[in-house]
Protein backbone atom coordinates (compact mmCIF):
# COMPACT_ATOMS: atom_id res chain seq x y z
CA UNK A 1 0.00 0.00 0.00
CA UNK A 2 2.72 2.41 1.03
CA UNK A 3 4.65 1.86 -2.17
CA UNK A 4 1.71 2.78 -4.39
CA UNK A 5 0.85 6.00 -2.56
CA UNK A 6 0.93 8.74 -5.14
CA UNK A 7 2.62 11.85 -3.87
CA UNK A 8 0.71 14.89 -4.95
CA UNK A 9 3.08 17.78 -5.50
CA UNK A 10 2.05 20.49 -3.06
CA UNK A 11 2.45 23.65 -5.00
CA UNK A 12 2.15 26.48 -2.55
CA UNK A 13 0.35 29.21 -4.38
CA UNK A 14 0.86 32.74 -3.28
CA UNK A 15 -2.05 34.73 -1.93
CA UNK A 16 -1.73 37.08 -4.88
CA UNK A 17 -1.90 34.29 -7.44
CA UNK A 18 -5.02 32.94 -5.77
CA UNK A 19 -6.68 36.35 -5.96
CA UNK A 20 -5.82 36.75 -9.62
CA UNK A 21 -7.04 33.32 -10.64
CA UNK A 22 -10.34 33.68 -8.82
CA UNK A 23 -12.05 37.05 -9.02
CA UNK A 24 -14.79 35.82 -6.72
CA UNK A 25 -12.28 35.17 -3.93
CA UNK A 26 -10.67 38.55 -4.58
CA UNK A 27 -13.97 40.41 -4.29
CA UNK A 28 -14.78 38.51 -1.10
CA UNK A 29 -11.38 39.32 0.40
CA UNK A 30 -11.65 43.03 -0.44
CA UNK A 31 -15.16 43.32 1.00
CA UNK A 32 -14.10 41.42 4.09
CA UNK A 33 -11.09 43.69 4.61
CA UNK A 34 -13.34 46.74 4.42
CA UNK A 35 -15.69 45.25 7.02
CA UNK A 36 -12.82 44.36 9.34
CA UNK A 37 -11.23 47.81 8.98
CA UNK A 38 -14.58 49.51 9.62
CA UNK A 39 -15.04 47.43 12.76
CA UNK A 40 -11.53 48.18 14.03
CA UNK A 41 -11.74 51.90 13.37
CA UNK A 42 -15.40 52.25 14.34
CA UNK A 43 -14.73 55.24 16.61
CA UNK A 44 -12.98 57.13 13.82
CA UNK A 45 -15.37 56.53 10.94
CA UNK A 46 -18.86 56.29 12.37
CA UNK A 47 -20.61 59.65 12.11
CA UNK A 48 -22.35 59.41 15.52
CA UNK A 49 -21.88 57.47 18.77
CA UNK A 50 -23.87 54.24 18.40
CA UNK A 51 -26.14 54.85 21.37
CA UNK A 52 -26.69 58.59 21.01
CA UNK A 53 -30.44 59.11 21.13
CA UNK A 54 -32.31 61.98 19.59
CA UNK A 55 -36.00 61.54 20.18
CA UNK A 56 -36.93 64.46 17.94
CA UNK A 57 -35.20 62.67 15.09
CA UNK A 58 -37.01 59.34 15.40
CA UNK A 59 -37.46 57.07 12.36
CA UNK A 60 -36.00 59.55 9.87
CA UNK A 61 -35.47 58.22 6.33
CA UNK A 62 -31.94 58.20 4.89
CA UNK A 63 -30.65 61.73 4.34
CA UNK A 64 -27.38 63.63 4.08
CA UNK A 65 -27.14 63.83 7.87
CA UNK A 66 -28.09 60.20 8.50
CA UNK A 67 -27.00 58.24 5.44
CA UNK A 68 -28.99 55.14 6.42
CA UNK A 69 -31.69 56.92 8.43
CA UNK A 70 -32.44 56.72 12.15
CA UNK A 71 -34.21 54.15 14.34
CA UNK A 72 -37.05 54.47 16.84
CA UNK A 73 -34.78 56.17 19.37
CA UNK A 74 -33.36 58.55 16.78
CA UNK A 75 -30.07 56.66 16.76
CA UNK A 76 -28.01 56.74 13.56
CA UNK A 77 -28.44 53.38 11.76
CA UNK A 78 -25.12 53.60 9.90
CA UNK A 79 -23.13 54.17 13.10
CA UNK A 80 -24.89 51.29 14.80
CA UNK A 81 -24.17 49.00 11.85
CA UNK A 82 -20.46 49.90 11.98
CA UNK A 83 -20.29 49.18 15.71
CA UNK A 84 -22.45 46.10 15.23
CA UNK A 85 -19.84 44.72 12.84
CA UNK A 86 -17.37 44.82 15.70
CA UNK A 87 -19.69 42.70 17.86
CA UNK A 88 -20.51 40.23 15.10
CA UNK A 89 -16.88 39.67 14.09
CA UNK A 90 -15.84 39.31 17.71
CA UNK A 91 -18.58 36.79 18.44
CA UNK A 92 -17.76 34.89 15.27
CA UNK A 93 -14.03 34.70 16.00
CA UNK A 94 -14.42 33.68 19.63
CA UNK A 95 -17.09 31.08 18.86
CA UNK A 96 -14.99 29.57 16.07
CA UNK A 97 -11.92 29.79 18.31
CA UNK A 98 -13.70 27.69 20.94
CA UNK A 99 -14.83 25.20 18.31
CA UNK A 100 -11.35 25.03 16.80
CA UNK A 101 -9.61 24.52 20.14
CA UNK A 102 -12.00 21.89 21.48
CA UNK A 103 -12.94 20.17 18.21
CA UNK A 104 -9.43 20.35 16.79
CA UNK A 105 -7.91 18.76 19.87
CA UNK A 106 -10.59 16.05 19.92
CA UNK A 107 -10.01 15.24 16.26
CA UNK A 108 -6.24 15.24 16.67
CA UNK A 109 -6.30 12.89 19.66
CA UNK A 110 -8.89 10.62 18.01
CA UNK A 111 -6.87 10.20 14.84
CA UNK A 112 -3.49 9.99 16.56
CA UNK A 113 -4.34 7.44 19.22
CA UNK A 114 -7.17 5.59 17.46
CA UNK A 115 -8.80 2.68 19.31
CA UNK A 116 -10.92 3.67 22.31
CA UNK A 117 -9.99 7.36 22.09
CA UNK A 118 -11.26 7.43 18.54
CA UNK A 119 -14.49 5.60 19.32
CA UNK A 120 -15.19 7.82 22.33
CA UNK A 121 -14.63 11.01 20.37
CA UNK A 122 -16.64 9.73 17.42
CA UNK A 123 -19.54 8.83 19.65
CA UNK A 124 -19.48 12.23 21.30
CA UNK A 125 -19.39 13.92 17.90
CA UNK A 126 -22.29 11.79 16.64
CA UNK A 127 -24.34 12.75 19.69
CA UNK A 128 -23.67 16.46 19.13
CA UNK A 129 -24.53 16.06 15.46
CA UNK A 130 -27.86 14.45 16.37
CA UNK A 131 -29.15 17.96 16.89
CA UNK A 132 -28.93 20.52 14.09
CA UNK A 133 -26.26 23.08 15.10
CA UNK A 134 -28.50 26.07 15.62
CA UNK A 135 -30.93 24.08 17.78
CA UNK A 136 -28.06 22.83 19.94
CA UNK A 137 -26.85 26.41 20.38
CA UNK A 138 -30.42 27.48 21.14
CA UNK A 139 -30.79 24.82 23.84
CA UNK A 140 -27.47 25.79 25.42
CA UNK A 141 -28.33 29.49 25.48
CA UNK A 142 -31.74 28.62 26.88
CA UNK A 143 -30.01 26.91 29.78
CA UNK A 144 -27.21 29.42 30.37
CA UNK A 145 -29.43 32.45 30.01
CA UNK A 146 -29.50 35.21 27.39
CA UNK A 147 -26.21 37.08 26.92
CA UNK A 148 -23.60 37.64 24.27
CA UNK A 149 -20.98 35.61 26.16
CA UNK A 150 -23.32 32.65 26.39
CA UNK A 151 -24.03 32.94 22.66
CA UNK A 152 -20.31 32.65 21.94
CA UNK A 153 -20.06 29.55 24.14
CA UNK A 154 -23.19 27.99 22.65
CA UNK A 155 -22.29 28.65 19.02
CA UNK A 156 -18.75 27.48 19.77
CA UNK A 157 -19.95 24.15 21.18
CA UNK A 158 -22.38 23.72 18.30
CA UNK A 159 -19.44 23.99 15.89
CA UNK A 160 -17.21 21.51 17.74
CA UNK A 161 -18.32 18.41 15.74
CA UNK A 162 -17.35 19.89 12.36
CA UNK A 163 -13.85 20.70 13.56
CA UNK A 164 -13.43 17.35 15.27
CA UNK A 165 -14.42 15.54 12.08
CA UNK A 166 -12.32 17.60 9.72
CA UNK A 167 -9.22 17.54 11.91
CA UNK A 168 -9.62 13.81 12.45
CA UNK A 169 -9.74 13.02 8.75
CA UNK A 170 -6.91 15.44 7.93
CA UNK A 171 -4.70 13.96 10.65
CA UNK A 172 -5.53 10.41 9.60
CA UNK A 173 -4.11 11.20 6.18
CA UNK A 174 -0.98 12.84 7.54
CA UNK A 175 -0.03 10.13 10.06
CA UNK A 176 0.16 7.63 7.19
CA UNK A 177 3.02 9.64 5.68
CA UNK A 178 6.59 8.42 5.82
CA UNK A 179 7.95 11.38 7.75
CA UNK A 180 5.67 10.59 10.67
CA UNK A 181 6.83 6.99 10.69
CA UNK A 182 10.38 8.29 10.54
CA UNK A 183 9.77 10.57 13.51
CA UNK A 184 8.34 7.65 15.47
CA UNK A 185 11.33 5.53 14.53
CA UNK A 186 13.72 8.29 15.56
CA UNK A 187 12.16 8.14 19.01
CA UNK A 188 10.33 11.47 19.09
CA UNK A 189 7.77 11.83 21.81
CA UNK A 190 4.07 11.75 20.85
CA UNK A 191 3.54 15.38 21.75
CA UNK A 192 6.42 16.51 19.59
CA UNK A 193 5.27 14.45 16.63
CA UNK A 194 1.74 15.78 16.99
CA UNK A 195 2.55 19.45 17.17
CA UNK A 196 5.77 19.59 15.12
CA UNK A 197 4.90 17.21 12.30
CA UNK A 198 1.22 16.34 12.17
CA UNK A 199 -0.54 19.59 13.00
CA UNK A 200 1.30 21.86 10.54
CA UNK A 201 0.61 19.40 7.74
CA UNK A 202 -3.09 19.02 8.51
CA UNK A 203 -3.95 22.70 8.53
CA UNK A 204 -5.33 23.32 5.02
CA UNK A 205 -8.80 21.80 5.41
CA UNK A 206 -9.04 23.26 8.90
CA UNK A 207 -8.35 26.78 7.64
CA UNK A 208 -11.08 26.43 5.04
CA UNK A 209 -13.46 25.24 7.73
CA UNK A 210 -12.56 28.23 9.91
CA UNK A 211 -13.61 30.65 7.16
CA UNK A 212 -16.86 28.84 6.41
CA UNK A 213 -17.66 28.35 10.10
CA UNK A 214 -17.12 32.06 10.73
CA UNK A 215 -19.92 32.78 8.28
CA UNK A 216 -22.18 30.24 9.97
CA UNK A 217 -21.29 31.44 13.46
CA UNK A 218 -22.08 35.05 12.59
CA UNK A 219 -25.44 33.99 11.13
CA UNK A 220 -26.26 31.84 14.15
CA UNK A 221 -25.22 34.51 16.66
CA UNK A 222 -27.27 37.16 14.88
CA UNK A 223 -30.20 34.74 14.82
CA UNK A 224 -29.98 34.16 18.56
CA UNK A 225 -29.74 37.90 19.19
CA UNK A 226 -32.73 38.40 16.92
CA UNK A 227 -34.67 35.99 19.13
CA UNK A 228 -33.67 38.12 22.12
CA UNK A 229 -31.26 35.51 23.49
CA UNK A 230 -27.98 37.20 22.62
CA UNK A 231 -26.91 40.82 22.69
CA UNK A 232 -29.20 42.85 24.94
CA UNK A 233 -30.32 46.42 24.24
CA UNK A 234 -28.88 48.95 23.86
CA UNK A 235 -25.87 47.04 22.43
CA UNK A 236 -25.55 47.73 18.72
CA UNK A 237 -25.66 44.22 17.25
CA UNK A 238 -27.10 43.38 13.83
CA UNK A 239 -29.54 40.70 14.98
CA UNK A 240 -30.87 42.65 17.94
CA UNK A 241 -31.11 45.82 15.81
CA UNK A 242 -33.42 43.91 13.47
CA UNK A 243 -35.46 42.64 16.38
CA UNK A 244 -35.95 46.05 17.99
CA UNK A 245 -36.70 47.83 14.70
CA UNK A 246 -39.17 45.16 13.65
CA UNK A 247 -42.34 46.78 15.06
CA UNK A 248 -41.62 49.90 13.00
CA UNK A 249 -40.98 48.11 9.73
CA UNK A 250 -44.00 49.61 7.98
CA UNK A 251 -42.92 53.21 8.59
CA UNK A 252 -39.16 52.87 8.79
CA UNK A 253 -37.99 49.89 6.78
CA UNK A 254 -34.39 51.19 6.66
CA UNK A 255 -33.78 50.29 10.30
CA UNK A 256 -34.53 46.67 9.32
CA UNK A 257 -33.23 46.61 5.76
CA UNK A 258 -29.69 47.87 6.30
CA UNK A 259 -28.57 45.84 9.34
CA UNK A 260 -29.82 42.74 7.49
CA UNK A 261 -27.87 43.73 4.39
CA UNK A 262 -24.77 44.08 6.56
CA UNK A 263 -25.18 40.45 7.67
CA UNK A 264 -25.76 39.27 4.09
CA UNK A 265 -22.69 41.09 2.76
CA UNK A 266 -20.42 39.85 5.57
CA UNK A 267 -21.55 36.24 5.30
CA UNK A 268 -21.38 36.37 1.51
CA UNK A 269 -17.80 37.70 1.61
CA UNK A 270 -16.73 35.01 4.09
CA UNK A 271 -18.33 32.29 1.97
CA UNK A 272 -16.64 33.56 -1.19
CA UNK A 273 -13.23 33.61 0.49
CA UNK A 274 -13.83 30.18 2.04
CA UNK A 275 -14.88 28.67 -1.29
CA UNK A 276 -11.87 30.18 -3.02
CA UNK A 277 -9.50 28.85 -0.36
CA UNK A 278 -11.05 25.41 -0.60
CA UNK A 279 -10.62 25.31 -4.35
CA UNK A 280 -7.04 26.49 -4.04
CA UNK A 281 -6.02 24.14 -1.23
CA UNK A 282 -7.83 21.01 -2.41
CA UNK A 283 -5.86 19.50 -5.28
CA UNK A 284 -8.90 17.54 -6.48
CA UNK A 285 -10.92 20.69 -6.95
CA UNK A 286 -8.23 22.46 -8.91
CA UNK A 287 -9.19 22.82 -12.54
CA UNK B 1 -32.46 -4.43 3.00
CA UNK B 2 -34.54 -5.01 6.15
CA UNK B 3 -31.35 -6.08 7.88
CA UNK B 4 -29.68 -2.83 6.84
CA UNK B 5 -32.56 -0.72 8.13
CA UNK B 6 -32.68 -2.60 11.43
CA UNK B 7 -28.95 -2.10 11.85
CA UNK B 8 -29.33 1.63 11.32
CA UNK B 9 -32.15 1.79 13.88
CA UNK B 10 -30.07 -0.10 16.44
CA UNK B 11 -27.17 2.31 15.92
CA UNK B 12 -29.54 5.21 16.60
CA UNK B 13 -30.38 4.10 20.13
CA UNK B 14 -27.06 4.96 21.83
CA UNK B 15 -26.94 8.29 19.97
CA UNK B 16 -30.42 9.26 21.13
CA UNK B 17 -29.53 8.19 24.66
CA UNK B 18 -26.55 10.52 24.40
CA UNK B 19 -28.88 13.32 23.35
CA UNK B 20 -31.08 12.69 26.40
CA UNK B 21 -27.99 13.10 28.61
CA UNK B 22 -27.21 16.43 26.93
CA UNK B 23 -30.79 17.68 27.12
CA UNK B 24 -31.13 16.65 30.74
CA UNK B 25 -27.66 17.96 31.58
CA UNK B 26 -28.25 21.35 30.01
CA UNK B 27 -31.42 21.92 31.96
CA UNK B 28 -29.99 20.38 35.12
CA UNK B 29 -27.07 22.81 35.09
CA UNK B 30 -29.33 25.79 34.57
CA UNK B 31 -28.90 28.33 37.30
CA UNK B 32 -32.07 28.77 39.35
CA UNK B 33 -34.37 26.51 41.28
CA UNK B 34 -37.19 24.80 39.40
CA UNK B 35 -39.41 24.92 42.48
CA UNK B 36 -38.99 28.68 42.84
CA UNK B 37 -39.60 29.07 39.10
CA UNK B 38 -42.90 27.22 39.44
CA UNK B 39 -44.23 28.70 42.66
CA UNK B 40 -42.65 32.14 42.59
CA UNK B 41 -40.03 33.79 44.80
CA UNK B 42 -42.40 34.46 47.67
CA UNK B 43 -43.75 30.96 48.12
CA UNK B 44 -43.51 29.63 51.69
CA UNK B 45 -40.44 27.52 52.44
CA UNK B 46 -42.51 24.45 53.38
CA UNK B 47 -44.40 24.47 50.09
CA UNK B 48 -41.16 24.82 48.10
CA UNK B 49 -39.66 21.92 50.00
CA UNK B 50 -42.73 19.76 49.40
CA UNK B 51 -42.59 20.48 45.67
CA UNK B 52 -38.86 19.71 45.52
CA UNK B 53 -39.54 16.42 47.23
CA UNK B 54 -42.40 15.63 44.84
CA UNK B 55 -40.31 16.49 41.74
CA UNK B 56 -37.34 14.55 43.06
CA UNK B 57 -35.15 17.64 43.07
CA UNK B 58 -33.44 16.53 46.28
CA UNK B 59 -32.13 13.32 44.71
CA UNK B 60 -28.59 13.09 43.29
CA UNK B 61 -28.15 13.94 39.58
CA UNK B 62 -27.95 10.40 38.23
CA UNK B 63 -31.09 9.35 40.10
CA UNK B 64 -32.92 12.38 38.74
CA UNK B 65 -31.73 11.56 35.24
CA UNK B 66 -32.86 7.97 35.62
CA UNK B 67 -36.31 8.99 36.80
CA UNK B 68 -36.56 11.53 34.00
CA UNK B 69 -35.39 9.05 31.36
CA UNK B 70 -37.90 6.41 32.42
CA UNK B 71 -40.67 8.94 31.85
CA UNK B 72 -39.18 10.29 28.60
CA UNK B 73 -39.01 6.80 27.10
CA UNK B 74 -42.76 6.64 27.71
CA UNK B 75 -43.01 10.02 25.93
CA UNK B 76 -43.81 11.81 29.18
CA UNK B 77 -41.93 15.07 29.54
CA UNK B 78 -43.88 16.21 32.57
CA UNK B 79 -46.07 19.27 32.74
CA UNK B 80 -45.45 22.72 31.39
CA UNK B 81 -44.53 25.02 34.28
CA UNK B 82 -46.43 27.81 32.51
CA UNK B 83 -49.71 26.25 31.42
CA UNK B 84 -49.69 23.24 33.73
CA UNK B 85 -50.72 21.00 30.82
CA UNK B 86 -48.77 17.85 29.83
CA UNK B 87 -45.84 18.78 27.58
CA UNK B 88 -46.43 15.86 25.23
CA UNK B 89 -49.97 17.04 24.54
CA UNK B 90 -48.78 20.55 23.70
CA UNK B 91 -46.13 19.19 21.34
CA UNK B 92 -48.51 16.78 19.61
CA UNK B 93 -51.01 19.60 19.08
CA UNK B 94 -48.41 21.80 17.41
CA UNK B 95 -46.26 19.24 15.62
CA UNK B 96 -48.40 19.00 12.44
CA UNK B 97 -47.95 22.71 11.66
CA UNK B 98 -44.15 22.37 11.83
CA UNK B 99 -44.07 19.15 9.81
CA UNK B 100 -46.32 20.72 7.18
CA UNK B 101 -44.06 23.73 6.86
CA UNK B 102 -40.83 21.69 6.82
CA UNK B 103 -42.16 19.27 4.20
CA UNK B 104 -43.42 22.06 1.96
CA UNK B 105 -40.09 23.86 2.22
CA UNK B 106 -38.21 20.62 1.44
CA UNK B 107 -40.39 19.93 -1.59
CA UNK B 108 -39.92 23.50 -2.78
CA UNK B 109 -36.15 23.33 -2.37
CA UNK B 110 -35.93 20.04 -4.29
CA UNK B 111 -38.30 21.25 -7.00
CA UNK B 112 -36.21 24.36 -7.61
CA UNK B 113 -32.72 23.34 -6.49
CA UNK B 114 -32.26 20.13 -8.49
CA UNK B 115 -33.41 21.46 -11.90
CA UNK B 116 -31.50 24.70 -11.38
CA UNK B 117 -28.32 22.78 -10.52
CA UNK B 118 -28.74 20.51 -13.55
CA UNK B 119 -29.34 23.51 -15.79
CA UNK B 120 -26.21 25.14 -14.39
CA UNK B 121 -24.04 22.05 -14.83
CA UNK B 122 -25.15 21.32 -18.39
CA UNK B 123 -24.40 24.88 -19.43
CA UNK B 124 -21.27 25.71 -17.42
CA UNK B 125 -19.98 29.28 -17.54
CA UNK B 126 -22.99 30.64 -19.38
CA UNK B 127 -25.30 33.43 -18.24
CA UNK B 128 -27.69 30.80 -16.82
CA UNK B 129 -24.90 29.22 -14.78
CA UNK B 130 -23.61 32.53 -13.47
CA UNK B 131 -27.09 33.71 -12.50
CA UNK B 132 -27.78 30.45 -10.66
CA UNK B 133 -24.45 30.70 -8.85
CA UNK B 134 -25.07 34.28 -7.76
CA UNK B 135 -28.57 33.37 -6.56
CA UNK B 136 -27.24 30.37 -4.67
CA UNK B 137 -24.51 32.37 -2.93
CA UNK B 138 -27.06 35.02 -2.03
CA UNK B 139 -29.49 32.42 -0.69
CA UNK B 140 -26.81 30.88 1.50
CA UNK B 141 -25.86 34.24 3.00
CA UNK B 142 -29.43 35.34 3.66
CA UNK B 143 -30.43 35.18 7.33
CA UNK B 144 -33.86 33.56 7.68
CA UNK B 145 -35.03 36.26 10.08
CA UNK B 146 -34.13 39.13 7.78
CA UNK B 147 -35.55 37.48 4.68
CA UNK B 148 -38.80 36.82 6.53
CA UNK B 149 -39.13 40.46 7.56
CA UNK B 150 -38.33 41.74 4.06
CA UNK B 151 -40.89 39.35 2.53
CA UNK B 152 -43.54 40.56 4.99
CA UNK B 153 -42.66 44.17 4.19
CA UNK B 154 -42.77 43.63 0.43
CA UNK B 155 -45.59 41.15 -0.17
CA UNK B 156 -47.85 41.86 2.78
CA UNK B 157 -47.40 45.48 3.78
CA UNK B 158 -46.45 47.22 0.51
CA UNK B 159 -48.07 45.07 -2.18
CA UNK B 160 -50.79 43.63 0.06
CA UNK B 161 -50.86 40.33 -1.85
CA UNK B 162 -50.47 37.94 1.06
CA UNK B 163 -51.23 37.88 4.78
CA UNK B 164 -48.25 38.99 6.93
CA UNK B 165 -48.53 36.20 9.49
CA UNK B 166 -50.68 33.57 11.14
CA UNK B 167 -52.17 30.32 9.91
CA UNK B 168 -55.89 30.78 9.56
CA UNK B 169 -56.36 28.31 6.70
CA UNK B 170 -56.04 29.01 3.00
CA UNK B 171 -52.95 28.56 0.89
CA UNK B 172 -52.08 32.26 1.14
CA UNK B 173 -50.81 31.75 4.67
CA UNK B 174 -48.31 29.12 3.53
CA UNK B 175 -46.58 31.07 0.75
CA UNK B 176 -44.29 33.44 2.64
CA UNK B 177 -43.20 31.05 5.44
CA UNK B 178 -42.49 28.24 2.94
CA UNK B 179 -40.35 30.44 0.68
CA UNK B 180 -38.55 32.00 3.65
CA UNK B 181 -37.77 28.63 5.17
CA UNK B 182 -36.85 26.97 1.87
CA UNK B 183 -34.45 29.59 0.47
CA UNK B 184 -31.19 28.44 2.03
CA UNK B 185 -32.03 24.81 1.20
CA UNK B 186 -32.73 25.79 -2.43
CA UNK B 187 -29.31 27.42 -2.54
CA UNK B 188 -27.48 24.49 -0.94
CA UNK B 189 -29.18 21.92 -3.17
CA UNK B 190 -28.48 23.98 -6.30
CA UNK B 191 -24.77 24.20 -5.44
CA UNK B 192 -24.46 20.50 -4.64
CA UNK B 193 -26.40 19.41 -7.73
CA UNK B 194 -24.23 21.57 -9.95
CA UNK B 195 -20.98 20.29 -8.45
CA UNK B 196 -21.83 16.58 -8.58
CA UNK B 197 -23.44 16.83 -12.01
CA UNK B 198 -20.28 18.45 -13.37
CA UNK B 199 -18.33 15.55 -11.95
CA UNK B 200 -20.55 12.76 -13.28
CA UNK B 201 -20.89 14.43 -16.68
CA UNK B 202 -17.14 14.10 -17.13
CA UNK B 203 -17.15 10.36 -16.37
CA UNK B 204 -16.23 7.77 -18.96
CA UNK B 205 -19.64 6.15 -19.00
CA UNK B 206 -21.20 9.45 -19.97
CA UNK B 207 -18.73 9.78 -22.84
CA UNK B 208 -19.54 6.21 -23.87
CA UNK B 209 -23.25 6.94 -23.83
CA UNK B 210 -22.68 10.06 -25.87
CA UNK B 211 -20.49 8.28 -28.41
CA UNK B 212 -23.06 5.58 -29.00
CA UNK B 213 -25.60 8.25 -29.80
CA UNK B 214 -27.76 8.45 -26.69
CA UNK B 215 -29.82 11.61 -26.67
CA UNK B 216 -28.55 14.44 -24.46
CA UNK B 217 -31.75 14.49 -22.39
CA UNK B 218 -31.35 10.84 -21.61
CA UNK B 219 -27.66 11.27 -20.78
CA UNK B 220 -28.40 14.12 -18.41
CA UNK B 221 -31.25 12.53 -16.54
CA UNK B 222 -30.70 8.76 -16.79
CA UNK B 223 -26.93 8.47 -16.78
CA UNK B 224 -25.63 11.52 -14.97
CA UNK B 225 -28.36 12.67 -12.58
CA UNK B 226 -29.13 9.20 -11.30
CA UNK B 227 -25.48 8.78 -10.31
CA UNK B 228 -25.26 12.28 -8.91
CA UNK B 229 -28.27 11.66 -6.67
CA UNK B 230 -26.33 10.18 -3.73
CA UNK B 231 -24.52 13.36 -2.67
CA UNK B 232 -27.64 15.34 -3.51
CA UNK B 233 -29.73 13.16 -1.20
CA UNK B 234 -27.09 13.67 1.51
CA UNK B 235 -27.44 17.41 1.19
CA UNK B 236 -31.23 17.19 1.26
CA UNK B 237 -30.98 15.20 4.49
CA UNK B 238 -28.54 17.68 6.02
CA UNK B 239 -30.66 20.56 4.85
CA UNK B 240 -33.59 19.12 6.75
CA UNK B 241 -31.61 19.77 9.91
CA UNK B 242 -31.05 23.35 8.82
CA UNK B 243 -34.77 23.54 8.04
CA UNK B 244 -35.68 22.52 11.58
CA UNK B 245 -33.38 25.27 12.86
CA UNK B 246 -34.89 27.72 10.41
CA UNK B 247 -38.38 26.65 11.43
CA UNK B 248 -37.78 28.01 14.92
CA UNK B 249 -37.10 31.48 13.53
CA UNK B 250 -39.60 31.32 10.67
CA UNK B 251 -42.41 30.28 13.01
CA UNK B 252 -41.52 33.10 15.37
CA UNK B 253 -41.61 35.72 12.61
CA UNK B 254 -44.81 34.51 10.97
CA UNK B 255 -46.63 33.60 14.21
CA UNK B 256 -46.86 30.04 12.90
CA UNK B 257 -48.37 27.73 15.54
CA UNK B 258 -45.65 25.05 15.40
CA UNK B 259 -43.24 23.57 17.92
CA UNK B 260 -40.47 26.02 16.96
CA UNK B 261 -42.51 28.93 18.23
CA UNK B 262 -43.51 26.83 21.22
CA UNK B 263 -39.80 26.37 22.00
CA UNK B 264 -39.05 30.09 21.83
CA UNK B 265 -42.04 30.98 24.00
CA UNK B 266 -40.94 28.31 26.47
CA UNK B 267 -37.35 29.57 26.55
CA UNK B 268 -38.56 33.11 27.19
CA UNK B 269 -40.71 32.01 30.11
CA UNK B 270 -38.16 29.49 31.43
CA UNK B 271 -40.60 26.65 30.88
CA UNK B 272 -37.91 23.96 30.86
CA UNK B 273 -40.02 20.79 30.54
CA UNK B 274 -41.40 22.19 27.27
CA UNK B 275 -37.91 23.15 26.06
CA UNK B 276 -36.67 19.64 26.81
CA UNK B 277 -39.64 18.08 25.07
CA UNK B 278 -39.28 20.17 21.93
CA UNK B 279 -35.51 19.64 21.71
CA UNK B 280 -35.99 15.86 22.01
CA UNK B 281 -38.73 16.01 19.37
CA UNK B 282 -36.41 17.86 17.00
CA UNK B 283 -33.65 15.31 17.62
CA UNK B 284 -36.07 12.47 16.93
CA UNK B 285 -37.33 14.08 13.71
CA UNK B 286 -33.78 14.67 12.54
CA UNK B 287 -32.86 11.07 13.36
CA UNK B 288 -35.82 9.75 11.36
CA UNK B 289 -34.91 11.91 8.37
CA UNK B 290 -31.30 10.75 8.52
CA UNK B 291 -32.53 7.18 8.66
CA UNK B 292 -34.70 7.74 5.58
CA UNK B 293 -31.69 9.32 3.85
CA UNK B 294 -29.57 6.28 4.63
CA UNK B 295 -32.24 3.93 3.32
CA UNK B 296 -32.53 6.01 0.16
CA UNK B 297 -28.78 5.64 -0.29
CA UNK B 298 -29.10 1.90 -0.27
CA UNK B 299 -31.87 2.18 -2.83
CA UNK B 300 -29.82 4.53 -5.04
CA UNK B 301 -26.51 2.73 -4.61
CA UNK B 302 -26.87 -0.98 -5.32
CA UNK B 303 -23.38 -1.59 -3.94
CA UNK B 304 -24.64 -0.80 -0.44
CA UNK B 305 -27.67 -3.02 -0.88
CA UNK B 306 -25.67 -6.09 -1.85
CA UNK B 307 -23.35 -5.68 1.11
CA UNK B 308 -26.20 -6.23 3.55
CA UNK B 309 -28.35 -8.74 1.69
Amino acid sequence: MATTTKVIPQRRRSWFALMRSSPRTAIGAVVLSIIVLAAVFAEAISPYPPNQQNLRNRLQPPSAEHLLGTDHFGRDVLSRIIYGGRVSLQVGFIAVGIALAVGGLMGLLAAFYGRWVDSTVSFFVDVLLALPGFLLALAIVAALGPSLTNVMIAVGIANVPQFARITRSAVLQVIEMDFVTAAHAAGSRDQRIMFKHVVPNSLSPVIVQVTLSLAGAILAAAGLSFLGLGAQPPTAEWGSMLNSARPFIRDAHWAVTFPGLAIVVTVLALNMVGDGLRDALDPRRRD
Amino acid sequence: MIKYILRRILLLIPILLGVTVIVFGIMFLTPGDAAILMLGENAPQAELEALRERLGLNEPAHVQYGMWLVRVVQLDFGRSTRSGRPVTGEIVARLPATVELALLATLLSIAIGVPLGVLSATRPNTAVDHTATVLAFGGLAMPVFWQGLIMILLFALVLDWLPPSGKLGGWQYYVLPTITLGTSAIAAITRMTRATMLETLSQDYVRTARSKGVRQRSITYRHALRNAMIPIVTVIGLQFGALLSGAVITETIFSWPGIGRLAIDAIRSKDFPVVQGVVMTFALMYAVVNLVTDVLYAYLDPRLKTRYS
